[in-house]
């Protein structure tokens, strides 16, 4: 890692900070003050528009025996969204999802 | 009147937030673990999760931080993560008005996914709740899962110490991910901002200090926004 320790803690103070400030906003206003219907719209819809951008390079990554995908890592990521999807279940999805991955890879010897 | 007490109202939060220390353990271990791979010291990886509270947050720090991204960037995107939290004061401020600023203050550090989770369907169920015992029930649905959450931070960042390199467990990050989004994948809304958010950010992966990510975020949380109203319903 190419991280000082000041600059570790700069970001995790920065992230913390600003995190609580996100926390914090509204219950901080004692005013009757409206979320704007728009704002409400957009935020619902942060997780699932930067946590699946983040995963996918990691998923297609060019890491697999022949310089292409991993089949391991892309079969993986589909059960562990399969059983997410069709359970709502995340732990289950996350050992289901870490089975399929170390299993394929003994099995594929990677 | 409510008949629910300060008191029982404590009791029933924690009794409610109790099975999910079965989901916050394993994120909390997924990151001790990480954050140790990723070279973080334990006393580094402790803070983190005291100060921040919010894994998918941290886990997508510690990601851009073994890519090497400027530091301006890890932050933007991890607070991007975190945005929902001003969706979560906004829904709760109108049941929570009165309670002194310190108060609501601590509410606020506390305020992750599952206290929220809880307290808004309690508060919605049960209108004649009093302010003591909307707090009361907010502060025992964290009374599990912080210590849960900080110390199993720290079983993961001993463990992740004692793990051979070659068990491939950056893998853990997508795994982690995956297994958040899936259940959130309730509507074509946000079926479709999750599809927007991997084509962009596979398309701009040549885009320098890991901005794609936060154009393709944006562009994805747009796209959410637009379905929905176009559809002419809210998401639950």
């Amino acid at each position: 890692m190419t991280f000082s320790a000041l600059e570790v803690w700069v970001l995790i103070g920065a992230i913390g900070v600003g995190t609580f400030a996100l926390r914090f906003s509204f219950l901080g206003l004692s005013g009757d003050r409206p979320f704007p219907d728009w704002a409400l719209r957009l935020l619902r819809y942060t997780p699932v528009a930067v946590l699946p951008g983040l995963v996918a390079p990691l998923v297609f990554a060019p890491t697999g025996p022949d310089g292409g995908a991993d089949p391991a890592r892309l079969i993986a990521a589909a059960v562990t969204l399969g059983v997410g999807v069709w359970s709502k279940n995340a732990l289950g999805a996350i050992i289901a999802g870490a089975v399929a991955f170390y299993g394929l890879g003994a099995v594929l010897g990677a | 009147m409510s008949s629910t007490t300060p008191e029982s109202a404590y009791w029933q939060g924690l009794r409610d937030a109790a099975p999910f220390v079965l989901v916050i353990a394993p994120f909390a271990v997924v990151f001790g673990v990480v954050a140790t791979e990723a070279g973080l010291s334990l006393l580094e990886t402790f803070g983190f999760s005291a100060l921040v509270i919010a894994g998918a947050s941290q886990i997508a720090a510690l990601q851009l931080m073994i890519d090497a991204a400027p530091l301006a960037i890890i932050i933007a995107t991890a607070l991007a993560v975190n945005l929902r939290m001003a969706m979560y004061s906004a829904s709760l401020a109108p049941y929570l008005r009165g309670a002194p600023l310190w108060q609501r203050a601590v509410i606020a550090y506390l305020n992750v996914d599952q206290t929220y989770a809880l307290s808004i369907a309690r508060y919605e169920d049960e209108p004649e709740l009093s302010l003591p015992a909307r707090m009361a029930y907010f502060f025992g649905t964290a009374t599990p899962v912080l210590p849960v959450w900080l110390s199993m931070t720290v079983v993961g960042a001993v463990l992740g110490n004692q793990i051979p390199p070659g068990l491939s467990l950056d893998f853990a990050v997508p795994i982690a991910f995956l297994a958040i989004v899936a259940p959130m994948l309730k509507s074509l809304a946000h079926v479709a901002a999750a599809l927007v958010s991997v084509v962009l950010s596979l398309a701009l992966l040549w885009v320098p200090m890991n901005a794609g990510l936060l154009i393709a975020a944006l562009a994805a949380m747009c796209t959410g926004a637009l379905i929905e109203t176009l559809m002419g319903r809210r998401a639950p």
